[in-house]
């Protein structure tokens, strides 16, 4: 009996040891925020690098604190805590710079001169980007009608024809090493395959096009790949049981079905190829005038004008830099459009459940 | 009647079939041939450059002396830029799959994500007129404190457009892809393995090291070699941000930087013509073998991971 009487004494012996001791939440939150503050202060502006030093310090106190008061593994704990959490905030320094920077020098420039006109006979400031704009829209086009029928095509025979053979297999690998492709190699076996055809020093439209469904063909592969593995094989079979031939039952059912994953997917890699420069540098070239024929001649596009502008601005180069910043917004506004189109399109035509 | 028999269970080939198959194997036939066109292609038009003797070219040249501070600068630019974006992308992967508010995890991964749609040519404006000039007095401050390393000897660049600028924007560059697949392999992380040792009384980051990050290594690997090969090929944020002289040198706060096989193409092919054109060509295939045999090794190391571990 001496023995049941003992628990509520060792209850309360251990009771206090059980719960370790903790910082105070308020304290913690307090400092965090305050260093995250002075951090922000300082990388806006208005402060200079000693605000910056301070928060370190602040933020640095929490785990030496935690140190004392909740030991070493508690401390280890929140200063790793800190330094993910700090990542993070680093990589957020970069996209809020740029955003505000094109911002900021680009939309003084946006007026309707700058759509409508294009940059011949313009000597310093007036002009626009019309040409350019032109250029871009065609030369995607272009890589569009390209690269989504092969894409396509050869997505449906990993998955519907050649699924499980040695081919399809080395098709996979094939794509995925084409992925890895730079861009201006892409714009050089565009230049080397059209010297070929046309002899040296040729710039056409229609080459950065063949360039640039060099970069998108592994994207549309890829995407529209795994949209047709998602079909279930239910459908499939649903409609050979009604002898509906294979072609038909992938025209009718297995294509529809996936629709919304391919178009997003084709979206996504519109988004991707739109704003590659280095490729259309090497073949398409760079003039002052509206160019509508593919086949013919040089062609601007809005990345390639963007370089140009900064890298050979001419005097005085104040207009010029104004208009690679304008062209700039009008690029970055056309593939966060893209990418929105893409994310509302998969999101309005994905099943319910899945939302 | 045997003969019926047959040929009623052969499958019928309509010719629709056919001619859809045919279409489907063609358009992977070509999907081959341009690969191997690249590499052919390249090389037909690259090899004159490649074997010109020095006074053909304009650089004055052998082509092995004009490649070698290129393929330098190209891999010390990656290299460069990996160092800084690894740490930083793990560390985002893991507040976004660990650390984060789950409700909040996934617009934050939305954000990272907008970093990858931002075109190469925005990030060299943004390298040249933004970030070389506000990362400048950080070397004067290398310079001065640390200058007795062979990295940090200075003197200064005045214009802040140095290999270690374009190697922090080729780091901003490959971020995403490197945080996206970290977040994919991190989240894959079997629960139960968290949870035991959750169990076992260990804090967050302790679970961490015990639990994901052994399972998510060979993913951590290929994720960082895929970005190595992006890195490398990377154009125009170079081409813009770089002062580039054709030197081999590991200082990377000075005016005299090595350029990159990619810059080195995008800013003197314009103007190049005849042999000059063959020269950079060739350039390019070295680039090309580069990429493709990192692009390799990284999908090869997917591959062989693939069945133990979330890697692919």
């Amino acid at each position: 009996m001496t023995m049941t009487l003992t628990p509520p004494e060792t209850r309360e012996r251990t009771a206090p040891s059980l719960r370790t001791r903790r910082l105070p939440k308020a304290a913690v939150g307090a400092l965090h925020g305050l260093a995250v503050l002075l951090a922000v202060a300082w990388i806006v502006g208005p402060a200079d690098a000693r605000a910056g030093l301070l928060a370190v310090v602040l933020a640095g106190i929490v785990p030496l604190w935690s140190r004392i008061v909740e030991g070493r593994r508690k401390a280890k704990d929140r200063l790793v805590t800190l330094l993910v959490t700090t990542a993070f905030g680093i990589a957020l320094i970069p996209l809020g710079s740029i955003v505000w920077t094109v911002l900021e020098k680009g939309v003084p420039v946006l007026s309707r001169e700058f759509f409508t006109y294009s940059m011949r006979n313009v000597v310093g400031e007036g002009g626009g980007i019309h040409h350019a704009i032109t250029g871009t829209l065609l030369i995607t086009l272009g890589a569009t009608v390209i690269s989504v029928p092969i894409g396509l095509f050869t997505a449906i025979y990993v998955v519907e024809y050649g699924d499980g053979t040695r081919l399809a297999g080395a098709l996979r690998f094939l794509v995925d090493v084409m992925t890895g492709i730079p861009s201006i190699v892409a714009g050089l076996f565009a230049y080397a395959l059209f010297v070929v055809i046309f002899g040296d020093g040729v710039r056409m439209g229609i080459g950065g096009a063949v360039a640039l469904s060099v970069l998108m063909v592994p994207v549309v592969v890829r995407s529209c790949e795994e949209m047709l593995k998602l079909v279930p094989t239910e459908l499939r079979e649903a409609s050979y049981a009604l002898g509906v031939p294979q072609w038909r039952t992938i025209v009718k059912v297995v294509l529809p079905t996936a629709l919304a994953g391919i178009v997003t997917g084709v979206t996504l890699a519109i988004a991707r190829v739109i704003g590659e420069t280095a490729p259309l540098l090497v073949i398409a070239g760079a003039t002052d005038s509206v160019n509508f024929n593919l086949f013919d001649g040089r062609m601007a596009t809005l990345p390639v004008f963007t370089y140009t502008s900064i890298i050979q601005p001419g005097v005085p180069p104040e207009p010029a830099i104004a208009r690679a910043w304008g062209a700039a917004l009008v690029l970055l506004l056309i593939v966060m459009l893209l990418n929105l189109i893409a994310r509302l399109v998969s999101h309005v035509f994905s099943p319910a459940g899945e939302r | 009647m045997s003969t019926t028999t047959e040929t009623e269970t052969r499958a019928v080939v309509r010719p629709g079939d056919r001619v859809f198959r045919g279409i489907s194997s063609i358009s992977a036939i070509v999907i081959v041939s341009t690969l191997a066109g690249v590499a052919i292609f390249l090389t037909a038009e690259g090899v004159p450059g490649m074997t010109a003797s020095a006074d053909q070219v304009k650089s004055g040249e052998t082509f092995l002396r004009y490649v070698t501070p290129l393929v330098f600068g190209t891999l010390w630019a990656a290299v460069i830029a990996l160092a800084i974006a690894t740490p930083v992308s793990i560390g985002v992967a893991l507040f976004i799959s660990h650390v984060a508010p789950r409700r909040l995890a996934q617009p934050i991964g939305y954000v990272i994500d907008l970093l990858a749609a931002v075109p190469s040519v925005v990030y060299g404006s943004w390298g040249i007129l933004t970030l070389s000039s506000s990362i400048q007095p950080l070397y004067v401050w290398l310079e001065r404190n640390l200058g007795f390393l062979p990295f940090f000897a200075g003197p200064a660049s005045a214009t802040g457009r140095t290999i270690l600028t374009a190697a922090v924007v080729l780091a901003i560059m490959v971020l995403p892809i490197m945080t996206a697949i970290c977040r994919e392999i991190f989240l894959q992380t079997p629960r139960l393995h968290e949870e035991a040792a959750l169990a076992l009384g260990a804090t967050r980051w302790e679970m961490i090291t015990m639990a994901v990050l052994p399972y998510a290594r060979s993913g951590i690997v290929s994720a960082a070699m895929l970005a190595l090969g992006r890195a490398l090929g990377e154009t125009m944020a170079v081409a813009m941000v770089l002062s580039a002289s054709g030197v081999i040198s590991v200082n990377l706060i000075s005016s005299t930087n090595p350029s990159t096989i990619a810059a080195n193409i995008a800013l003197s092919f314009p103007e190049a013509s005849g042999l000059d054109v063959s020269v950079l060509i060739g350039t390019g295939l070295v680039l090309f073998a580069i990429t493709f045999a990192v692009n390799v090794a990284a999908r090869a190391l997917v591959a062989r991971h693939r069945e133990f571990s979330g890697a692919n």
